[in-house]
């Protein structure tokens, strides 16, 4: 893990001291709020429905066990006891006071997190595959480049004032887990000629306008990749629209301009900057990548889990549904699932926070990552420790065997507390969880991702979700419209609409429909949804959504 | 022709801590909506907004909502306002706690 240098540690101490004679001179009059507003934006604190929400980032979804407890302890100290983890690897706060937030980013400074351009329109909190440096399909772990990017983008004088928000995600497997196809830009690692590199990916978003990412350089060596990052957005610097708010990311850029216009100011800018990067960057990157070096994966015996998995169903079941495979022989990597069937998705109690800490260092070198589908993953656990793991994390409520099911949900926060909503999600999660639960349908129904996002701004990711859900005020009522068919991975589908949208208190039915359509049309229990929506296309679905249509159709 | 003009409360969150709470008659704020004054007149309501944004000291975000009459004092018109003044529906936290 990265550790803090003497600049690190002395830059965030200067910044936490600034912020707090910030809010020192909002209390006392001396700033008014539309003056304050972008100093705490710059510094994670939002206004929502109910309070202040503190946006802590959590770099490349990376965190030590100290960073965990830490985290436990402020949810205990400054909020209501939890926290909840979001789809960009951060985790929010929802009942900060402004006179404590000071208090709160010292606590957070103590263990090296920050609350730095988590908001505003600036470069956001680097996310990456949470399983990086663990994963058996990775090239190279990203999050030695996630942290350089981090470096490099913090505070950049350049780029505190871009036309719009700016995300990057990275990954370094082929296998995209981080929806980099989604991002401003994406990084993909990938190999030519034995040497590796990045396939970089640009303008993709979600929001009110969803676009699937455009790849803007299919090779970029390694060393290049800062010199490129900042001709990408320094492009963007410049031709990105400021008159508009809603066409000011850089998908419309792309859009508007073309992706060859867009690539030759990039190329040309790089041409300009690649000179003046002499080699620094590297010499950092590499004294980072130090910082990142893999635990020592030694070898033991793997019976206990044998025995455990041929002897007790309930790890069994978990066992098949939230390990993946690991590059290290003996090894796997834990996915803890935070939406336990009526819970809160990406919520977690300061205690189970503490537990998990705790079992990190127990059992997995304590380290822990947070996933952007808002759950927990041990990277680094021994198999035979995976018995012991299981039995631990079930009285906390934490050994929920749903990774990658339908009742693993994304869902934001929504109109439960943010300002921006138009309608609940996390009840509509709740509901749908509750409801394949009670049916107990599954895992039988197999993989599928349901993705829900109270407004059009589409945090919940419902664009690339299997089943996409988007809560809309329609005349003064919640509205669900729903969408099928969507895809974050390396091969990222936008979904399609369905037709007229579902009120709240039809939504689940409405999924349950479509859920009993593809049990009754997919060709055997190894085709996914996602598989018989691409062969079947849309029409069975919308047939079992809408029956009264159909039935006029057919009459 | 101009719509007529609905009554409606002015509502804000507080500075400190937060929470949602309503401009009342007598140029307070207070975190129960049945507390706050009830805007009849258009002049008026634009008169009591700028008073209302004027304590930057108290409140943020000043804006107005639509409220209906009731027997029992001004009840929201619309369901985020609903969720405002009694808090999120996943856990029993915000007003709905603090004021029960």
């Amino acid at each position: 893990m990265y550790r803090y240098n003497e600049f690190d540690d002395a830059f965030l101490a200067a910044r936490n001291a600034q912020f707090r004679a910030q809010v020192q001179r909002r209390i006392d009059g001396s700033l008014t709020e539309d003056e304050f507003k972008p100093l705490r934006l710059m510094n994670g604190l939002y206004l929502q429905l109910h309070a202040y929400m503190l946006r802590v980032a959590i770099p490349y979804g990376t965190l030590s066990s100290d960073q965990m407890r830490q985290l436990a302890l402020i949810a205990d100290k400054f909020d209501k006891g939890y926290g909840h983890f979001t789809t960009r690897q951060n985790i929010q706060y929802n009942w900060p006071k402004l006179p404590e937030v000071p208090d709160i980013l010292d606590a957070l400074a103590e263990v090296k997190l920050h609350a730095i351009q988590t908001s505003g329109n600036t470069i956001r909190n680097v996310t990456a595959d949470h399983f990086a440096g663990a994963a058996a399909d990775e090239i190279a772990d990203p999050r030695p480049v996630a942290e350089l990017i981090r470096q490099w983008s913090t505070d950049h004088p350049e780029f505190q004032f871009l036309p719009r928000k700016f995300k990057i995600a990275i990954t370094g497997s082929p296998n995209d887990r981080a929806v980099t196809r989604a991002h401003d830009i994406g990084l993909r690692m990938v190999e030519r000629d034995g040497e590796a590199g990045f396939e970089v990916i640009v303008g993709g978003g979600l929001g009110r306008t969803p676009v699937v990412g455009k790849v803007i350089r299919d090779f970029l060596p390694r060393a290049d990749l800062l010199p490129y990052l900042e001709a990408v957005v320094s492009a963007y610097n410049t031709l990105g629209r400021r008159d508009n708010k809603y066409k000011a990311r850089i998908k419309i850029t792309v859009n508007e301009n073309g992706i060859d216009a867009v690539r030759d100011q990039v190329e040309a800018r790089f041409n300009e900057l690649r000179p003046l990067f002499k080699g620094v960057d590297q010499e950092l990157l590499a004294q980072i990548e130090a910082h990142f070096a893999a635990p020592e994966f030694a070898p033991r015996d793997e019976a206990p889990y044998a025995l455990a998995y041929a002897n007790d169903p309930v790890f069994r079941s978990w066992a098949d549904t939230n390990l993946a495979a690991h590059k290290a022989p003996g090894h796997a990597i834990v996915s803890i699932s935070l939406k336990a069937q009526g819970q809160t998705p990406g919520d977690a109690t300061s205690d189970q926070m503490r537990l998990l800490a705790d079992l990190a260092d127990r059992y997995g070198h304590g380290e822990l990552r947070i996933s952007h589908e808002q759950n927990v993953i041990l990277p680094h656990v021994h198999k035979s420790d995976l018995p012991a793991l299981h039995a631990a994390l079930k009285p906390a409520g934490l050994a929920t065997a749903n990774i990658g099911l339908i009742s693993d949900i994304i869902a934001c926060p929504g109109m439960d507390y943010c300002a921006l909503a138009t309608a609940r999600s996390i009840p509509v999660a709740q509901q749908i969880a509750e409801r394949f639960d009670a049916l107990k349908l599954e895992h039988d129904i197999g993989p599928l991702k349901i993705k829900i996002s109270g407004c059009i701004n589409a945090c919940g990711h419902h664009h690339v979700g299997h089943i996409g859900i988007l809560g809309l005020d329609r005349a003064g009522v919640e509205n669900y419209q729903i969408t099928l068919g969507g895809d974050g991975t390396e091969d990222a589908v936008i979904g399609q609409r369905t037709g007229p949208g579902f009120a709240y208190d039809e939504i689940v039915d409405a999924i349950e429909r479509i859920i009993r359509a593809y049990l009754e049309l997919r060709e055997d229990p190894g085709e996914t949804f996602l598989a018989a929506y691409r062969r079947l296309g849309a029409e069975p679905f919308k047939a079992a959504l809408y029956p009264e249509a159909a039935k006029k159709n057919a009459a | 022709m101009a719509r007529p003009f609905t009554p409606k409360v002015i509502t804000a969150n507080a500075l400190l801590n937060g929470d949602v709470v309503y401009f009342t008659a007598n140029d307070d704020w207070s975190p129960m909506l049945c507390d706050a004054e009830v805007i009849e007149d258009e002049a008026h309501a634009q008169l009591r907004l700028l008073e209302a944004e004027r304590q930057q000291a108290q409140a943020v975000g000043v804006y107005m909502a639509d409220v209906i009459n009731g027997p029992d004092g001004p009840e929201p018109a619309h369901f985020r306002e609903n969720f405002r003044r009694s808090g999120p529906s996943n856990y029993f936290h915000g007003k709905q706690a603090e004021l029960s």
